[in-house]
């Protein structure tokens, strides 16, 4: 066995103890060990996206970076993307956009967007969808994704 | 491989050292964006991984006199994101853009862009021609090097065992200089580069060419600086004429594969019309500042 490390997170907003294996990566650590499993695990290799979280509030895949980095760290999934039983303007954009079918990639794009209109309130449609060709969805095709985080930008900008 | 240790020295000696005690079986690690997945891939086994994000320079970026000067491992965003690095080398910034999705530039450098020495590393051509040194540390002391001398062949680069690059230095910009990087993929995102250039010129008053520099990626076993381009610009007002000549000039230099991507012949052939419409950028920049 691999010399083991103890890290301290957070996991929208809960405090997470872990004795962490160098080799796990931070998807790993966020399902197996803290049973968090809303982030999907696709390719496994950075290339679909689907695994994004929010580190300190940055879109991240987390399966390019290890556990073990993320000792001291702000993590948000989707998990903690409703507020109660009140879902975020970009869940709700979601399903009344048709924005999902298999709804396997459809957390990476949650957070993905989140990040961004977080970051970037007043994002153009062109930028919006250069940000979105950063993750894979093979079967809903992007036309619903796109037009429903665009519905969404335009809710939060209304709602300040 | 299960007993693979990773560490975040705080200091470039005590990363010299880890790195100079695991011989071969040690891997730094920057943004880790190659190497989490050479491990899943099992193509890498190291002992120890060693994160040199917490060494003092290796996340920073500052400005003397007009020369800057970034961290290895600075993430590709922040880089980006900042104003005076972004306005002075767009055409270093136009490579890093290229670096994967926005998730992946959240973490990948150019540090570590260079050392996975892939010949289609699309921020490597870009800082050859911008002329950036790599300030080199390792169990020898420290050590400077253009970056066309890092990489020698596909996965392999010139960095002995316990070395590692801390930062690049890039060269003050003398006024009516400008720089581009082009690559041409496939698909638009999210791939590999077939050809890719970069093109960096400066011009005097009357808009004549006093220096340029011109580098390829893609088109042969390591990023490639090619002189006969850049002498082919070099005296002329970079127009029609020399920009064919700088094409021919690129054309001759590659030596690349043929795969799935692209065949020997499209690469030699469609170099030079990247380094073209690379150059034609870089005129515009600089005839701008």
């Amino acid at each position: 066995m691999s010399e083991r490390k103890d890290i301290a997170l957070t996991i929208n907003g809960a405090d997470y103890e872990v004795s962490v294996d160098p080799r796990w990566t931070l998807a790993d650590v966020i399902r197996d060990h803290c049973g968090q499993t809303g982030t999907h695990l696709g390719c496994e290799h950075g290339i679909c996206g689907a695994c994004t979280v929010l580190v300190d509030d940055v879109p991240m895949r987390s399966c390019l970076m290890f556990g073990v980095q993320a000792d001291g760290k702000k993590i948000r999934t989707v998990e903690g993307l409703a507020d109660g039983e009140e879902y975020h303007p970009l869940q709700k954009a979601f399903m009344e956009n048709h924005a999902l079918q298999c709804g396997y990639c459809t957390p990476g794009f949650l957070m993905l967007a989140t990040g961004i209109l977080e970051a970037e309130p007043d994002i153009s449609d062109e930028d919006l969808n250069d940000v979105l060709s950063s993750n894979l969805c093979r079967c809903t095709g992007y036309a619903n994704i796109v037009k429903a985080v665009r519905a969404a930008r335009d809710e939060m900008k209304a709602a300040g | 491989m299960d007993d693979m240790r990773y560490e975040a020295p705080d200091s470039q000696d005590s990363a010299i050292s880890m790195l100079a005690e695991a011989g071969g079986s040690g891997k730094v690690l920057a943004g880790g964006t190659d190497v989490l997945v050479q491990l899943h891939a099992e193509l890498i086994e190291p002992d120890v991984i060693v994160d040199i994000k917490s060494i003092p320079g290796t996340q920073d970026i500052s400005e003397t006199d007009g020369s800057y000067t970034f961290g290895a491992a600075v993430p590709g965003m922040v880089l980006m994101g900042h104003e005076g690095f972004s306005s002075t080398w767009p055409g270093v910034i136009d490579g890093v853009a290229l670096i994967g999705s926005i998730q992946v530039k959240g973490r990948a450098s150019v540090g570590g862009n260079l050392c996975n020495a892939s010949p289609a590393a699309d921020s490597v051509p870009a800082m050859i021609a911008a002329g950036a040194i790599c300030n080199i540390v390792g169990p020898g002391g420290s050590r400077e090097a253009p970056v066309e001398d890092i990489v020698t062949g596909p996965g392999k680069t010139s960095l002995a065992d316990g070395e590692f690059i801390l930062s690049f230095t890039l060269p003050a910009r003398p006024p009516h200089s400008g720089d581009a990087y082009l690559r041409l993929t496939p698909r638009t995102e999210m791939d590999i580069a077939v050809v890719g250039s970069g093109v960096n010129i400066t011009l005097d008053d009357d808009g004549t060419c006093t220096a340029a520099r011109v580098a390829l990626g893609a088109v042969a076993p390591t990023p490639l600086l090619v002189a006969d381009a850049a002498d082919a610009l070099i005296g002329s007002k970079v127009d029609e004429t020399a920009l064919a000549k700088m094409g021919d000039a690129c054309s001759a230099a590659c030596n690349p594969i043929s795969d799935k991507r692209g065949t020997k012949d499209y690469r030699i052939k469609t170099a030079s019309v990247i380094a073209q419409r690379a150059a034609e950028i870089a005129l515009e920049r600089a005839r701008e500042n």
